[in-house]
């Protein structure tokens, strides 16, 4: 390659660099090209969302950031080092529940804090409690998972991404299963803890609205191969309510223009 | 709660009535069916020369050292067949054949390998623990969500560190119905095996059930039985029950 002296003049302001990821799985029947020839660059504490319908490779990419998965071709940088696996500074937080049974609140809170850096346990039980309280679950620190309703699951789920204090909060349509007032719930919450705490957070989402309420930037992907389509800045105001007009005149464009994707691929 | 105590105390009490009678109505000879009177008093002279108590530490501990082998073996094993496909392939099979051999078939070969000796026996009760665990353990390693270890590994979590705050206790569950099996497994196998063979080093419960029968003291074979089933449900109420208590209050299954 000629231009091969490094990623380009402004990664170095990015949080996170992406260029030219590819990747493909292999399935018994098929090759599923998941990521196609995708470039993106997040700054520093931005709030990105990544929109698109099922298999637009927008959960592999969050696997790509989070180093979960390697990508077969491409660039992946985190304040300009390649990412090789998974870090402590880049934390990830499921769909699905992905709390783990066998511990209680707190229990589950405190895993991440133990892996990650040098905290005596006093200490780690402070933090752990502070980012319980965050949430709003300092209550049931000692109860187990399997008495919390959904939405406490996934706040749960939030005080533990966040206690190791990553710099990086990567979400795989953390919302996607819970009902809409606990979401709307949620979105008030996520967004007071982002601008109390300047996390850069890549969001997934096929939710359009729910990316326009909480991203600095939405970016579209197309599904087979999944690539980026086009991308959106929205400068409202924050905190932003998800049954407001001018979120909803920003959604129903981007619904437009998704929209015409899905029916060029039927049509196609 | 004293509800519960009470009605399964009238239960038993009613199936003692029932044995009572039977004896009573004289449609077995005594020789047969024993009262249960003369059962308790075989119990309290067996009591009192020492010797049921003597059995008891016999048998428990063969069972206890081989099973806990069992398990130290089998544990590991297990982890390993569910983790490679090199080792499912041989040593998985291998655990799939031979957990469907009754255990008390390793007794013929475990006498010629050792001899009558304790080994002999340990043996038997290991090949009776070791099979189902290994089974256990896989099938337990490969039912839990991959999400929990992606979501372990998000947080840094690699190599044994998953294994051990991740992997082991999310398949607890699995772990604790192939712990039991293998308990089973290995009290029907040394029980067997006592039956079968005189060892010299220790007279085991089996033991005392065969003398029973070669002296045809019916109260003696009953006695012991009696004694085998209160030893099996003493395990399962201050081993087992605690664990499975633990487990249902943290995953939330089962009935409180």
């Amino acid at each position: 390659m000629l231009t091969s002296d490094g990623p380009s003049a402004n990664t170095a302001s990015s949080k996170l660099v992406l260029e030219h990821i590819s990747k493909s799985f292999q399935t018994s029947s098929l090759n599923v090209q998941a990521l196609d020839d995708v470039t993106l660059r997040i700054a520093e504490g931005e709030f990105v969302c990544l929109v698109g319908p099922s298999g637009c490779g927008k959960s592999t990419l969050l696997n790509i950031i989070a180093g979960l998965d390697r990508p077969d071709r491409g660039l992946v940088q985190a304040d300009g080092q390649t990412i090789a696996g998974p870090g402590p500074h880049r934390l990830m937080m499921f769909q699905e529940a992905a709390l783990f049974p066998w511990l209680t609140v707190l229990g589950n809170v405190l895993f991440g804090l133990k892996l990650s850096n040098g905290l005596n346990a006093a200490e780690r039980q402070e933090k752990a409690e502070y980012f319980l309280e965050l949430v709003g679950l300092k209550r049931f620190m000692h109860s187990n998972v399997h008495e919390l309703s959904g939405g406490m699951k996934q706040r749960v789920a939030l005080a533990r991404a966040l206690a190791p204090n990553p710099s990086v909060l990567l979400m795989d349509e953390p919302f996607g299963a819970l009902d809409a007032l606990t979401r709307e719930q949620l979105y008030g919450d996520i967004q007071r803890i982002w601008s109390q705490h300047r996390k850069t957070i890549v969001f997934v989402t096929h939710n359009v609205r729910e990316a326009v309420c909480l991203g600095d930037r939405v970016i579209l992907f197309s599904p087979n191969p999944g690539r980026i389509r086009e991308e959106f800045a929205i400068p409202l105001p924050r905190p932003r309510d998800i049954n407001s007009v001018d979120l909803a005149r920003y959604a129903t464009e981007i619904t437009r223009v998704l929209k015409g994707y899905v029916q060029t691929e039927v049509a196609g | 709660m004293i509800v519960r105590w009470l009605s399964a105390s009238l239960f038993f009490l009613a199936l003692l009535a029932a044995w009572h009678l039977a004896v009573k109505a004289k449609i077995w000879s005594p020789l047969l069916l024993p009262s249960p009177v003369s059962v308790f008093d075989y119990l309290r002279s067996a009591v009192e020369d020492g010797t049921l108590w003597e059995a008891t530490v016999v048998t428990v501990r063969r069972l206890l050292i081989g099973y806990g082998l069992g398990i130290l073996a089998g544990l590991p094993l297990g982890l390993l067949t569910a983790s490679s496909r090199w080792s499912q392939d041989t040593i998985g099979v291998l655990a799939l054949g031979l957990q469907t051999l009754p255990s008390v078939c390793w007794v013929p070969l475990a006498l010629l390998w050792f001899g009558q000796t304790e080994s002999a026996m340990l043996f038997v009760v290991v090949m009776g623990t070791l099979w189902s665990l290994i089974l256990a353990t896989d099938n337990g390693v490969r039912t839990i969500p991959p999400i929990y270890t992606r979501a372990a590994r998000s947080m840094g979590s690699t190599g044994l560190h998953t294994w051990t705050h991740v992997v082991l206790p999310a398949s607890l569950p699995f772990l604790l119905s192939g712990m039991k099996q293998g308990w089973a497994f290995a009290w029907r196998s040394l029980m067997a095996a006592e039956i079968f063979v005189t060892i010299l080093t220790g007279f085991g419960l089996g033991h005392l059930l065969h003398y029973g029968r070669e002296l045809n003291a019916m109260d003696q074979v009953i006695g012991v039985m009696l004694v085998i089933v209160f030893i099996g449900l003493a395990v399962d109420k201050t081993l087992f029950a605690p664990i499975e208590r633990f487990l249902h209050r943290r995953w939330g299954t089962g009935r409180s």
